[in-house]
């Protein structure tokens, strides 16, 4: 019944050589003939502005897209803790096996070993880029980079600017993709989106892009589309993207023929600032690397109304030190989710909602940063008052913007209080299918960083987001674009009056018409809210096989609705974010769907896909790599009807075991 | 709590706005200040009225989107925060609150609260970036950079491009905003090669796009929500005088 064949297109040869071995093989573009190969990326975080800064640095034509007012704000500019690199400068044995097996291991053996492989030998190379375009990590006294521990992993790899290193990240690619603008050699479209991919004779060709200010949609005519467009996380309403983050650009290059791979695997993040009411539109991430030097806790007793600071250490419960103590604190994301959800769950939850666990820095505070600066000061006997002062300042330069945010957000201040914390929507390692290139099952049309599948398996790794949006957009597409551009030097540019450019921005105009005459009652927000919590509920922290059946249904109904009774006010011609908002909605309900449909199929527990019914007697998830270890890529065939391609997952390089942070 | 709101309504660029009252119920004092938008907004489409178009995205204050001009003070009240992360439980049961967009000649209005800054894209792309392609960088660590100086370079390096300094400013000028990109590149080693013709262009470029002149009356880094100080002003100054002597030698 599998028609298609995938072709993930590994190179052959052990592990450590295939990437070196292929990009001295993959075909050249010579530097006149770049100079006449257009390249179309959309998003310009950090996969985006990389990919744009350094395919224009070696002489193609590029154009960006954003729906952001700048390129630099991208939700890239977000991430907090760090970015991780096999850079073995801490001593402590790390190595390029070490962070392709801690990744492949993490992501509970659901990712593909050479792609994961590949992106741990230029992890190196992306801080060495950095560096050399002045984004200013941290740094010891002696001018050496510092490092820290994320979840997951025994060595200290992390690279980190305080609590912004996305920012950092981010401005460091802005500033080379803003030197090309300046040269000419990219082309921006702020305040544009994408709203479809343009296929001529099979072949991705350019897109239909829409003019947020003015309405108007666009013709762009591409030799290639680079998609680096983010993830779905925003399918739950409530996650930690930004409000704009959407599937929009995946979702319509999926429905062109691009397979969308393994969408049930999401990322929930144990260290999120809790819920506080209806009007909630975000949810705050506090970043992992608190974890380094936080400890997560409840009261040993069930429903304890005493504050966090009267209950004695003796009667709280460590519960991530107690049940994993060679990880501890430092446990990957849906280890640690899954056991908050099971203490708050079983009763213990601290907070106005009971659903919250304490994240302490106060031990660490005092005995780690507090002592060792008062050695340093040469204080003897120092009392704790001496100690807090002194420790409260390190931490306030590791961790100062993070505790400010938390302050702001709740009112208080965790220096005096732990932080209460619970786990919420955060990352998606679904995503778009790609091969070994990062090419889409389209030809020509590619897809980078989160809005791809292919790095994390079931579950990331702190730290590690930024790596692959970093490695995809600067060390791997300029040489694996070479292999299709290559082919294509003498395809002269497409005009945009080619019927399919034509046929394209019809069906796209009438998209938004159709929105517009529907004329109901109900706003994008509130149909958004409403498919979140479908989500959050039935495919969220544990599925199981009855509530993904209902979400299915209620999905369906909820799509019915969504098309008869929608209010979209103001027309299609000037500025609308409601406009805007339908369409983003209108294909979440749809990637919705899938989401269970693939959540449903995967009668397994892996990484952060968690089915209830598979779980050993202690709670931990249950993997089926007899049945199971394959990329689950679903073709689009027709409304509520795809097809499920099978990528079989081989290791050679690795061990499979049951992963163990015990 | 109840909130009254005199909000900036303009339909484009071409035309003239005006303030429009607004009366919001049920707020709360947990609720963000884009989330008292967010309900309004919400109540607007049930009363089949257009909602208020404000620009806004990360909602945890680094992305630099939001831009609310608060009761005469960029990203309202408080010290150190973007419009997002500001609570209401900063204002009183019953206050009036005037909302409007950034004010600056440089920042033509789009749409009632949003305004083009592409502005400030230009003034990077005139020279906010060391010329390094990607590719065989020398190995990190064989670059130390003292602790002090790279701590400045972060504290400079912070800013979020919001454009809250020109807005404060009564003459709209983006010597903050300016002065941060080239003191970070200033203090590294890596931004040495470029040092003049970086602080000549941007500021020339800065200029050309219509932002004022600087009378350092400090109101951009006391409204800064990333604090980014005013000692960037002072470097860009001592960056661009000394580049402008030596560029009249050459």
């Amino acid at each position: 019944m599998d028609t298609f064949k995938l072709d993930a297109k590994v190179p052959e040869g052990p592990i450590a050589e295939k990437w070196t071995k292929y990009k001295s093989s993959i075909p050249l573009v010579n530097p006149a003939n770049k100079r006449s190969l257009e390249v179309i990326v959309v998003g310009t975080g950090l996969a985006g502005a990389s990919a744009a800064a350094s395919l224009a640095e070696m002489g193609y034509k590029v154009k960006t897209f954003c729906f952001q007012d700048s390129p630099r704000r991208a939700h890239s500019i977000a991430a907090q803790g760090g970015i991780n690199a096999a850079k073995n400068y801490q001593n402590d044995g790390d190595s390029t096996y070490r962070l392709f097996y801690d990744t492949i291991k993490g992501g509970d053996y659901r990712s593909r070993e050479g792609n994961v492989h590949r992106l741990a030998e230029v992890s190196a190379n992306i801080i060495d880029q950095c560096v050399a375009q002045g984004v200013p990590f941290a740094r010891d006294y002696g001018g050496m980079l510092r490092n820290r521990s994320f979840g997951g992993t025994q060595v200290q790899r992390t690279f980190y600017a305080a609590g912004q290193t996305g920012q950092q990240l981010l401005l460091g690619a802005y500033s080379a993709l803003e030197r090309q603008i300046g040269k000419g050699s990219v082309v921006n479209y702020s305040r544009h989106e994408m709203l479809d991919v343009v296929k001529i004779d099979g072949k991705a060709r350019g897109i239909i892009a829409r003019n947020l200010v003015t309405g108007e949609l666009e013709r762009h005519f591409g030799h290639a589309v680079l998609l680096c467009t983010g993830g779905y996380g925003n399918v739950f309403y409530l996650s930690t993207n930004a409000m704009g983050s959407n599937v929009t650009a995946a979702w319509k290059a999926h429905k062109q023929g691009a397979f969308f791979a393994n969408p049930c695997f999401t990322q929930i993040h144990p260290t999120c600032i809790p819920v506080s009411g209806d009007h909630q539109s975000k949810l705050t991430l506090m970043s992992e690397s608190l974890r380094n030097d936080g400890r997560i806790w409840v009261p040993k007793q069930k429903d304890d109304k005493r504050a966090a600071n009267d209950i004695p250490e003796e009667e709280r419960d460590y519960y991530l030190e107690r049940r994993y103590p060679a990880f501890g604190n430092l446990v990957p994301r849906d280890i640690a989710s899954r056991a908050a959800k099971e203490r708050c769950d079983a009763g213990y939850g601290v907070g106005a909602t009971k659903m919250a666990v304490y994240l302490d820095f106060k031990y660490n505070l005092i005995n780690k940063y507090g002592r060792a600066e008062a050695t340093k000061h040469g204080i003897e006997n120092p009392d704790i008052e001496t100690l807090t002062r002194l420790g409260k300042e390190v931490v306030k330069e590791e961790y100062g913007n993070l505790f400010d945010m938390y302050k702001q957000i709740t009112g208080e201040d965790p220096y005096e209080v732990p932080m209460m914390i619970y786990p919420a929507v955060h990352y998606t390692m679904g995503g778009v299918w790609v091969d070994y290139n990062l090419m889409t099952t389209v030809p020509g049309l590619y897809c980078l960083g989160e809005a791809n599948f292919s790095d994390h398996g079931a579950n990331r790794l702190g730290a590690s987001a930024l790596m692959q949006g970093l490695s995809d957009g600067y060390f791997v597409i300029p040489y694996t674009i070479g292999a299709y551009l290559s082919q294509e030097i003498k395809t002269k540019p497409i005009p945009t009056d080619n019927e399919a450019f034509v046929e394209a921005e019809k069906a796209t105009k009438e998209r938004i018409e159709k929105l517009l005459a529907i004329k109901g009652k109900q706003s994008p927000e509130s149909f958004h809210k409403r498919l979140g919590k479908i989500m959050w509920e039935k495919c969220g922290m544990a599925r199981n096989e009855k509530g993904l059946l209902e979400a299915i249904s209620e999905i369906q109904a909820l799509k019915k609705e969504f098309w008869s009774d929608l209010r979209v006010l103001g027309d299609a011609e000037g500025f609308n974010p409601e406009l805007d908002k339908a369409g983003r909605v209108a294909d979440f309900i749809e990637l919705g769907e899938l989401m269970c449909i693939d959540a449903l199929d995967r009668k397994e527990s892996c990484g952060g896909h968690f089915r209830e019914e598979y779980q050993e007697d202690g709670g931990e998830a249950m993997r089926d790599d007899e049945n199971f270890m394959y990329v689950a890529a679903w073709e689009y065939k027709a409304e509520n009807q795809w097809e499920l391609h099978k990528e079989e997952l081989k290791y050679e390089n690795i061990k499979i075991a049951q992963r163990n942070y015990k | 709590m109840t909130i009254k709101l005199k909000v900036w309504k303009q339909k484009n660029a071409n035309s003239s706005g005006h303030l429009e009252n607004y009366t919001v119920d049920h707020v709360s004092p947990d609720m963000s200040f884009l989330e008292m938008f967010d309900v309004l907004n919400e109540q607007l489409v049930q009363d089949n009225k257009e909602p208020i178009a404000f620009d806004h995205d990360c909602r945890e204050g680094i992305c630099g989107m939001c831009s609310m001009y608060i009761n005469g003070q960029p990203h309202g009240p408080l010290k150190g925060v973007t419009t997002c992360q500001l609570h209401m439980r900063s204002f009183k049961d019953g206050d009036t609150i005037v909302v409007e967009p950034w004010r600056a000649s440089a920042f033509p209005v789009i749409k009632d609260l949003v305004v083009d800054r592409t502005a400030m894209d230009r003034v990077i792309a005139s020279g906010g970036f060391v010329s390094v392609n990607t590719g065989n960088a020398q190995d990190a660590n064989n670059l130390p950079i003292g602790k002090d100086k790279a701590d400045m370079a972060f504290a400079a390096a912070a800013c979020i491009g919001c454009g809250a300094c020109v807005a404060a400013c009564k003459n709209a000028s983006a010597m903050l905003f300016v002065s941060a990109k080239v003191s970070q590149l200033a203090l590294l080693p890596q931004g040495q090669p470029e040092r003049e013709v970086r602080a000549l262009n941007m500021v020339a470029q800065m200029d050309s796009e219509g932002f004022g002149a600087c009378t350092n009356t400090g109101a951009c880094a006391a409204e800064c929500p990333k604090e980014i100080s005013l000692d960037n002003i002072a470097r860009l100054n001592r960056e661009f005088l000394g580049a402008s002597i030596s560029s009249q030698e050459l």
